[in-house]
Formats: structure tokens, C-alpha cells, sequence
């Protein structure tokens, strides 16, 4: 019963703070709440048996995510400090509601027929076996994670660069007084 | 804890995020509402992984995490990037190719 109730804590803030993120105006206040909504995901997964998988998720999102996506926020905060426009917009809002409840109602009504539910007892499952399975059997997979996470950075890094709007940066000695002149008349 | 009710948190999860993807029009919003679906999924993915007493649901959630943070840098760097061509984050006008 304690259980049960504790349960039921975790999912109604769960809940409450992926509705605050959407709903909320002030684009701060949103990406704290989905800090606190990443943070009881881990929870969740502590929960569900999953503990590797929480301290991943600490780490990675409540962590690394949250600071970049505050980053972000700042970078771009207009001068002048006005808070940052989050509004909705408004001609969206109905259809997108009609949209997301009907696809919600479709699929709680799918699980709600459904009746035979794996229930595979309560062995746990290790963190050890978790890891020999990544390296072994889902080896390639991980390797090609790594590949694509290495292109992730160096193309966010490509872009983010601050650049001289297209030009190639000058070759030879000899072009360096050119642009010199063109950097003072600017 | 059983895997119907987590199911349920999941689909709740997802289309609030999906709503929030459809409806903001600040970009920033739109990747945290991504988040949101994406952790959705993973619930689900580990929910799944628990009750079938299958690893390859962990080890799936791995993946769509990294997957993600790797989505957020590149989405960020867009941002960066559109504000400092545009001056702004508003999806709306950011509707022409050229400046």
C-alpha cells in the first residue's frame, strides 16, 4: 500500500512537470521543470529495476542537456532583458489538441483491449549482463553510436563556429592587408 | 507496478510532447518537448525490458538516450546559428533561406 502510494507520487509529478514544460510561458522555468521531470524518470527506472539506466540518465540529461539547453537560452535571450517569448501559437493550438488527445485516446484504448501482458517474474536484471550484452552481442550497434556521436559533435561544432560570412580565410601573406582594410571600413 | 500502468504514463508522456512539438513557437520549445517524447519512449522501452525479462529493451534505451543528447547538440548549434543570422528563435519566420 506504501509502495503503491510512493508509486503514485513519482507519476503525478512525472506528469505535472512534462505538463508545466509544455504549458508554462517563461522558457526558464520550462527547462528546470524538465530537469525535475528527467530526474523522476530516473526514479521511475529505479523503480522499474532499471538502476544503470538512472544514473545514465542523471548524468547525461539532468546533468549535460539541462546546462546545454540553459546555455542555449542565454545565448539567445534578446537584449534588454525581456523574458523569452514562449507563447504557443494560436491558430495551432485546437487542432494540435484534437490531434494529440485522439492519437492518446487511440492508444489508451489499444493497451485497454490488450489482455495478455508479459508478467516474466521478478528475477532483476544485472548491470552486469547489460554490459555484456552491449559489447558482444550489440557491439556494431555501439560502435556505430560512437561514429555518429563523434559527427554530432564536429558538425555542432562546424556550425556553431563564428565565421567571416563565407569567405575562405586568406591563403597566402600577401592577401592579409586586404582584409585588414575591409575589416576597418566595415 | 504493473506494465499496463507504466504503458498508460508512456502514451500520456508522448502526446504531451508531441502537443508541445506542434504548438510552441519558440525553437528552444520544440526540442524540449522532443525530450519529453523521447523519455517517454525510453519508460516504455525499460518497462518493457523489466516485465518481459528481456535486456535488449536497456540496452535500446542506451541507445535512444545517446541518440538524443546527440539530437540536442546539433539542435542547439542550429539555434545558435539562426539566431545569429536571424536575431531570433521564432519558427515562424524562420521561413526564408536567404537573409
Amino acid at each position: 500500500m506504501l509502495e503503491l502510494v510512493g508509486i503514485a507520487a513519482v507519476v503525478g509529478v512525472l506528469v505535472a512537470a512534462a505538463v508545466s514544460v509544455v504549458f508554462g510561458t517563461n522558457l526558464v522555468h520550462s527547462v528546470l521543470l524538465l530537469a525535475v521531470m528527467l530526474f523522476t524518470t530516473a526514479v521511475l527506472f529505479v523503480i522499474l529495476d532499471a538502476p544503470f539506466l538512472a544514473g545514465i540518465q542523471v548524468m547525461l540529461y539532468a546533468g549535460g542537456v539541462v546546462t546545454l539547453m540553459l546555455f542555449a537560452i542565454m545565448l539567445t535571450r534578446r537584449s534588454g532583458g525581456v523574458a523569452v517569448n514562449n507563447e504557443t501559437i494560436k491558430g495551432r493550438r485546437l487542432p494540435a489538441a484534437i490531434l494529440c488527445s485522439g492519437l492518446f485516446a487511440l492508444l489508451a484504448w489499444s493497451i485497454h483491449q490488450t489482455t495478455d501482458f508479459p508478467n516474466g517474474g521478478d528475477n532483476v536484471l544485472a548491470t552486469r549482463q547489460l554490459g555484456i550484452t552491449l559489447f558482444t552481442e550489440q557491439a556494431l550497434s555501439f560502435e556505430v553510436l560512437g561514429v555518429l556521436l563523434l559527427a554530432a559533435t564536429i558538425g555542432a561544432i562546424v556550425l556553431a563556429r563564428k565565421r567571416d560570412h563565407g569567405e575562405p580565410e586568406p591563403a597566402g601573406a600577401f592577401q592579409r592587408p586586404a582584409r585588414g582594410r575591409k575589416e576597418a571600413t566595415r | 507496478m504493473t506494465l499496463v500502468n507504466v504503458l498508460y504514463v508512456g502514451v500520456l508522456l508522448f502526446c504531451l510532447g508531441l502537443y508541445g512539438t506542434l504548438t510552441r513557437r519558440n525553437v528552444i520549445g520544440i526540442l524540449l518537448s522532443v525530450e519529453i517524447m523521447a523519455n517517454s519512449v525510453n519508460v516504455i522501452l525499460v518497462a518493457f525490458s523489466r516485465f518481459t525479462q528481456n535486456l535488449l529493451g536497456q540496452v535500446f534505451a542506451v541507445f535512444v538516450m545517446s541518440l538524443t543528447v546527440a539530437e540536442v547538440v546539433v539542435g542547439l548549434a542550429l539555434v545558435i546559428l539562426l539566431y545569429r543570422t536571424m536575431r531570433h528563435t521564432d519558427i515562424d519566420e524562420a521561413s526564408r533561406l536567404r537573409h
